[in-house]
């Protein structure tokens, strides 16, 4: 059977697709915001914060890292609720969001604050700084310029991951895409358009972080 | 109703638990021969050659897993092929496992001193001799930490395919918990199952990649 | 009273005691140059007066308050006793200005305004007012130095620890931070040194201390060290150096 590729079928969903977009930039925006600061708090809990706490955090960070994000997800929306937390399809996704990239970019994170080199640390406590006034000041902004390029590749991933909140029925990019499909029976041209949309949101994310990465760090060697 | 026992949940988890081991291994192993090809492609001294798989690595690692296995299900059934749901997810995981492969092996290429290219020129090897010989023989060192760590990527990656109908872990997971209604209890004992695969995984390269920077120190 | 008191300090690294019962009084004012071969703890001695290593036994006393390993001691010494270290240890993502207000602003909670004024009275007093606004990769050894030592000055410390500070600068740039210190010196700043710098020790130090295998081996003014050195120990190190 001859197949004829039509694509001007989904013009008419364009809506439907610009709204996927915005849920998953509203998905990712909050997803980064949230996570690297969950990531940067549990990345001090590892490294400076006490010791009682370090064990809870580990096994967060082993647990979602050594764990499908779609049973992440599904947990958070179908199980929570049986014990009393009952969240919406965009609660439970950014929730899910953030506490995947909380675990991710917490090894990122530790790793550029262990990078430190020691003489920063014994400046600053020379200087009759505090150890947590040496990790606000000296230890903090150096490190996630050496971590930024892993940190960017961690968030895109994340980004790419979100399509699975479409499972939950959050109506993100990829839901958009099985909706379309379901109605135009175009399910090739429909998946081809919309993976050529995520390639360019991939595009701009990283442009986005790239320049973030500019405006935040001055280019000096923070080795 | 039936009343399922909590064993009753584990063991079709866990049987269903082999599907998702085997998926992974061939993923693995398939993606493994594809990302050599590709490697090959990546290094090699055409242009022509590099900005295809450049290219192809570029589609592969920037377009969700999710989008990649629909397409290679949804999308080939409508032009007529008709693929079971286990050979679109083979497929699918294979190339993107390959794409990922290829970049973690050339980042170990490149990481060798450029030394070691030099001095092999100038015994008046050929290209394909310094790869066999000098080049490759070293970047598998360096390379076993994060190939490893990859593995942990792929076995998560097979949860996805349970979206396009492939009876594994998740999907089992899926239709107990439909079944049961207890999906606190039954997705708890899938990321459990999870978790039992991956970290162990997860913990080798990190022993390798410390075993291995040791190495690296006495050189 | 002297303002440090080092008395019988002890320090072992595992198996390995690197200090074996130190005493040493530097009163206000003084300059002490530490000299003598790696590995003879000179520079563990200087750490442990401003707590970045902690002793195992003896005390140190420092403007008649007892050196203890708990923060807030810490802290109360490290405002009154700067430290500059051999590879200067400027934070490399502040500009030499806010190398120097960092500290002041962060731990006694000056207000900016007058922290940058210290600041730039701090850069003016070892030359480098020009340079406020300069990233530490946009200066030479040298300069970072003396950022480094405007840095310690900001804090108005009542003595200053210098740990081989010339040692990581080329030959040419070890005057224009030699020459600070002196001014220092001259100034009555109390100076711990430990220093390869004989000719400086000679010049600008009140006494100087020979440590030779965790203890200190010779002490006594310049002229009598450097001239007339007692033991065979010292004599070699002399001869050698």
């Amino acid at each position: 059977m001859a197949y004829t590729f039509d694509f001007s079928s989904i013009l008419d969903y364009t809506p439907v697709l610009v709204k996927g977009v915005g849920v998953t930039v509203e998905l990712i925006g909050f997803g980064a915001v949230f996570g690297v600061a969950l990531g940067t708090l549990c990345a001090w809990v590892r490294t400076q914060g006490p010791v009682w706490l370090r064990y809870p955090v580990s096994a967060y960070v082993e647990v979602i890292r050594n764990t499908p994000f779609l049973i992440q997800l599904f947990f958070i929306f179908f199980g929570l609720p049986s014990i009393g937390v009952s969240l919406s399809e965009m609660q439970a996704a950014i929730l899910a969001m953030v506490v995947n990239l909380g675990a991710y970019s917490t090894e990122i994170i530790r790793a550029g604050i262990e990078a430190t080199p020691r003489g920063q640390i014994e400046a600053g406590l020379s200087l009759a700084m505090t150890r947590v006034e040496v990790f606000r000041y000296v230890i903090l902004k150096p490190a996630f310029q050496r971590i930024w390029p892993a940190l960017s590749s961690q968030i895109v991933i994340v980004m790419l991951g979100s399509a699975v909140c479409s499972q939950i029925a959050a109506e993100d990019l990829t839901f958009a895409a099985n909706f379309i499909q379901g109605r135009n029976f175009r399910a090739f041209e429909v998946y081809f358009v919309v993976t050529g949309i995520y390639l360019v949101l991939v595009l701009l994310l990283r442009q986005l972080l790239r320049t973030t990465g500019w405006a935040i760090f001055p280019k000096r060697a923070a080795r | 109703m039936t009343a399922f026992t909590t064993w009753d949940i584990l063991r079709n988890l866990l049987l269903a638990a082999r599907w998702t081991i085997l998926l992974s291994l061939a993923a693995f192993i398939g993606g493994g021969v594809v990302g050599m090809l590709v490697l090959m492609m990546r290094t090699s001294r055409s242009g022509f050659l590099r900005g295809l798989s450049g290219g192809y690595i570029e589609l592969f690692q920037g377009t969700p897993l999710l989008m990649q296995l629909f397409l290679a299900f949804f999308g080939l059934a409508l032009l007529g092929i008709n693929v079971p749901s286990w050979l679109a997810a083979g497929i699918a995981l294979t190339l993107w496992s390959s794409a990922f492969l290829a970049e973690i092996w050339r980042g170990c290429v490149e990481s060798l001193p450029k030394g070691q290219w030099e001095a092999s020129a100038s015994l008046a090897m050929r290209y394909t001799e310094q790869m066999r010989y000098v080049i490759l023989p070293q970047a598998l060192q360096v390379a076993i930490a994060p190939t490893v760590g990859f593995s942990v990527q792929v076995v998560k990656g097979t949860a996805l395919t349970s979206i396009i109908g492939f009876v594994e872990l998740s999907k089992a997971g899926t239709i107990i918990t439909n079944a049961t209604f207890q999906p606190f209890t039954v997705y708890g004992f899938v990321a459990l199952i999870y978790f039992a695969l991956c970290w162990p995984l997860s913990k080798s390269s990190q022993l390798l990649e410390r075993k291995l920077n040791a190495a690296h120190r006495h050189h | 009273m002297p303002l440090i008191a080092i008395t019988d300090v002890r320090k072992r690294f595992g198996a390995n005691e690197v200090l074996k019962g130190i005493d040493l009084d530097i009163e206000p004012g003084e300059v002490i140059a530490v000299i003598g071969k790696s590995g003879s703890g000179k520079s563990t001695l200087l750490r442990c007066v401003n707590g970045l290593e902690m002793i195992d036994g003896g005390s140190i006393m420092v403007a008649g308050a007892q050196l203890l390993p708990d923060d807030l001691h810490l802290r109360a010494l490290r405002m009154k006793v700067g430290m500059i270290f051999q590879q200067f240890n400027l934070f490399p993502h502040l500009t030499a200005g806010r190398n120097v207000m960092l500290s002041p602003m962060v731990v006694k909670k000056t207000p900016k305004g007058e922290a940058e004024v210290i600041a730039r009275k701090m850069l003016e007093r070892v030359g480098l007012a020009a340079k406020f606004d300069a990233y530490p990769d946009q200066l030479s050894g040298g300069q970072q130095q003396r950022v480094a030592i405007a840095r310690a000055l900001a804090m108005a410390p009542i003595a200053l620890l210098c740990d081989e500070i010339t040692s990581a600068l080329d030959p040419e740039l070890v005057n224009e931070v030699l020459t600070v210190v002196g001014e220092l010196a001259s100034e009555g700043m109390t100076l711990m040194m430990v220093t390869h710098e004989m000719r400086f020790a000679r010049e600008v130090c009140d006494r100087v201390v020979f440590m030779h295998q965790g203890r200190v081996h010779e002490i006594g003014p310049p002229e009598q060290v450097f001239s007339a050195p007692k033991t065979p120990e010292l004599q070699q190190f002399l001869g050698a150096a």
